[in-house]
């Protein structure tokens, strides 16, 4: 499941528009590539994929139970479909297709969920996504990935579009920064260190680990503490060792997600290092199980120190024990 | 209250939507202006809603499936007096409880909606506990034309026939558009009125912002004695400020400072008309 680099020009854009780019790219070439959509072409940023390819998008309107449906029949008449939605409707509405028409039935449907977590920001909860790590971990037969810059959105794509297993990918709305200029591999399954360091491991997904590095550069200017940063874009399967190698180190892990403390990235390494028998210092930084507070997405992140003060704030305190 | 103070009052209902949204830069313009003749309609004649007792039992729901035009709600509700007008300052920004779909942590609103396709239900529901405990409350629920695709909405449909829901009335807001295009090129939904007949529903449609129709038919529910009506309101996304009206991209445009400006002055222009 190795990729490398194509020659896509990864300027510093919201994953979102890297990922439409790459599927017209790949749609050029492929006619068997099918976007459908419910009302989410704008969102999804795929009007020039549209205006494009007009026969290969369906439209089902505001109907995301019909989206996944649909998108398990195409794919079973050898279709490779991208069923895209905002993240909170597609992983909750349309959960039972999700887990019978696609992955239980093996239909090899991509889920492309977007404006995910907290991106919808003042919106509130109904748009918000807290929820979809956590039940699409339980469901058999679902790869679940949430890339978190530009290079490992183009990875992710080019790799979904010929896997013959369904996937999830998670999407927010933010320009994202490069994590590393001279990254030339990416593999589903396999965390990607972006940074090294002795003192700390922080381990983040998605949008968080922007911040994530933020934070240790941070934290090496103000406390001298080096952590290394992993952006562990493939939630399932979860990198294992990667996380044993991490944990011989006997230092501290911090894990970073735009997700409820509940079920996500933190707690599936929670699980996994404990029955290992992995004892280090530990701690998860998520959204807490309450009313979400109200904000911008960068607020909400502020309020619940998923920010690079929040993350070396935590980190700090980790490491004194 | 009178046709005449019907159109004044949404005047200032309109200025009022968009000044928040101007100010919040983010809401739901097109089909806030839409749907606020209704509401207006909804609250100042036909809801049996008080602030001042607003957890009665006994009072009408109005529940707003299409959430996403709270703008609309926000400043109905605030008119009404259940809230004071100047918390609608803090719409959108962190921590207010007015956030970009109509909330409980608000008063005066009845259902968190703002997901599509759950206020049909959730108005069945409310309308069958008025059946069980013979009160005679309505429910009234506003959809959005591009919202019916949404399965729920259908077998919401059913259950309101099959259980004769005569105090539940829902109105769809049919302005012809959504996000990404007109309705009938995205998912085309007509004939709408043959397809809730077919389900056992009384229908009728009227001019959304015609306030004599919207009395007139609400004045008339239930349409018939055993079944759920329907008001199929016919109206114009972004009704009220010429450069908006039946422009896609106003669904959630925000004005600019002069295009604001403009737009208060138009409505000025149509309040005079009214003096
Ligand atoms: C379940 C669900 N899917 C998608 C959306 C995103 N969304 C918000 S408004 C909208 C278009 C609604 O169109 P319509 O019902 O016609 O509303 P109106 O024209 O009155 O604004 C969409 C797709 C949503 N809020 N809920
Ligand atoms: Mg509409």
């Amino acid at each position: 499941m190795e990729a490398t680099i194509e020659n896509i020009a990864l300027k510093h854009q919201a994953n979102l528009e890297v990922f439409s780019q790459t599927l017209q790219t790949l749609a050029e070439h492929d006619r068997d590539i099918i976007v459908v959509t419910s009302d989410s072409r704008g969102s999804g940023k795929l009007v020039p994929f549209g205006q494009k390819f007009p026969d290969q998008i369906v439209e089902v309107g505001i109907a995301e139970q019909n989206l996944v449906g649909v998108s398990a029949g195409l794919a079973s008449a050898g279709k490779k479909v991208f069923a895209v939605s905002p993240a909170c409707f597609l992983t909750a509405r349309a959960l039972e297709q999700i887990k019978n028409d696609v992955a239980y039935s093996d239909n090899p449907v991509k889920l492309i969920g977007i404006s995910a977590g907290v991106s919808y920001g003042a919106l509130g909860s109904t748009h918000h996504s807290l929820h979809d790590f956590a039940v699409l971990r339980t469901i058999n037969n679902l790869l679940i990935v949430a890339p978190a810059d530009n290079f490992e959105t183009e990875q992710a794509i080019r790799l979904a579009a010929e896997a013959d297993f369904p996937v999830y990918l998670r999407f927010g709305k933010k320009v994202m920064e490069l994590l590393s200029e001279d990254e030339k591999t990416f593999e589903f399954g396999k965390g990607r260190i972006v940074r090294e360091g002795a003192d700390l491991t922080i381990i983040a997904t998605g949008e968080t680990v922007a911040p994530a590095l933020q934070a240790a550069e941070k934290l090496e200017k103000e406390s001298g503490l080096s952590a290394t940063v992993v952006s562990m874009h493939t939630i399932k399967p979860l990198d294992y060792n990667l996380l044993d190698e991490i944990a011989l180190s006997g230092k501290p892990i911090l894990t970073v997600e735009e997700h409820s403390i509940y079920g996500g990235l933190g707690e599936a390494c929670a699980s996994y290092l404990l029955q290992a028998g992995h004892r280090n210092a530990f701690k998860i930084i998520a959204i807490p199980d309450e009313y979400t507070v109200t904000g911008s997405q960068q607020e909400i992140f502020t309020h619940y120190g998923i920010s690079e003060a929040g993350i070396a704030a935590t980190a700090h305190k980790l490491c004194q024990g | 209250m009178s046709e005449k103070e019907l159109a004044r009052k949404s005047v200032e209902y309109r200025r009022k939507i968009l000044k928040y949204i101007y100010q919040a830069k983010a809401g739901h313009t097109g089909g806030s202006l839409s749907c606020i003749d209704i509401l207006n309609v909804l609250y100042n004649h036909v809801l049996n809603v008080d602030s001042a007792d607003f957890s009665s039992p006994d009072r009408d729901r109005y529940i707003q499936s299409k959430g996403h035009t709270v703008e609309a709600l926000y400043v109905v509700l605030a008119s009404k007096g259940f809230f004071p007008e100047s918390d609608l300052e803090t719409l959108c920004t962190y921590q207010s409880h007015y956030i970009g779909h109509p909330t409980r942590k608000v008063r005066g609103v009845e259902q968190n909606t703002g997901a599509l396709g759950h206020g049909l239900s959730l108005s069945v529901g409310t309308a069958i506990a008025g059946k069980l405990d013979k009160k005679d409350y309505r429910v009234f629920t506003l959809l959005g034309d591009g919202e019916l695709p949404e399965g729920s909405n259908w077998e919401a449909a059913l259950s309101a026939a099959h259980y004769k829901l005569d105090n539940l009335c829902a109105i769809i807001d049919k302005n012809s558009l959504q996000i990404s295009g007109a309705t009938s090129d995205v998912c085309n939904t007509d004939p709408v009125d043959a397809k809730f007949e077919a389900f056992g529903w009384a229908v009728r449609h009227v001019d959304g912002h015609d306030f004599e129709q919207l009395k007139a038919a609400f004045d008339a529910i239930p349409f018939e004695k055993g079944k759920p009506s329907l008001v199929i309101a016919h109206t114009i996304k972004g009704k009220g400020v010429s450069y908006m009206e039946s422009q896609l991209k106003w669904h959630h445009g925000v004005p600019s400072e002069e295009q604001y400006s403009d737009a208060l002055q138009e409505l000025g222009v149509a309040e005079e008309s009214l003096a």
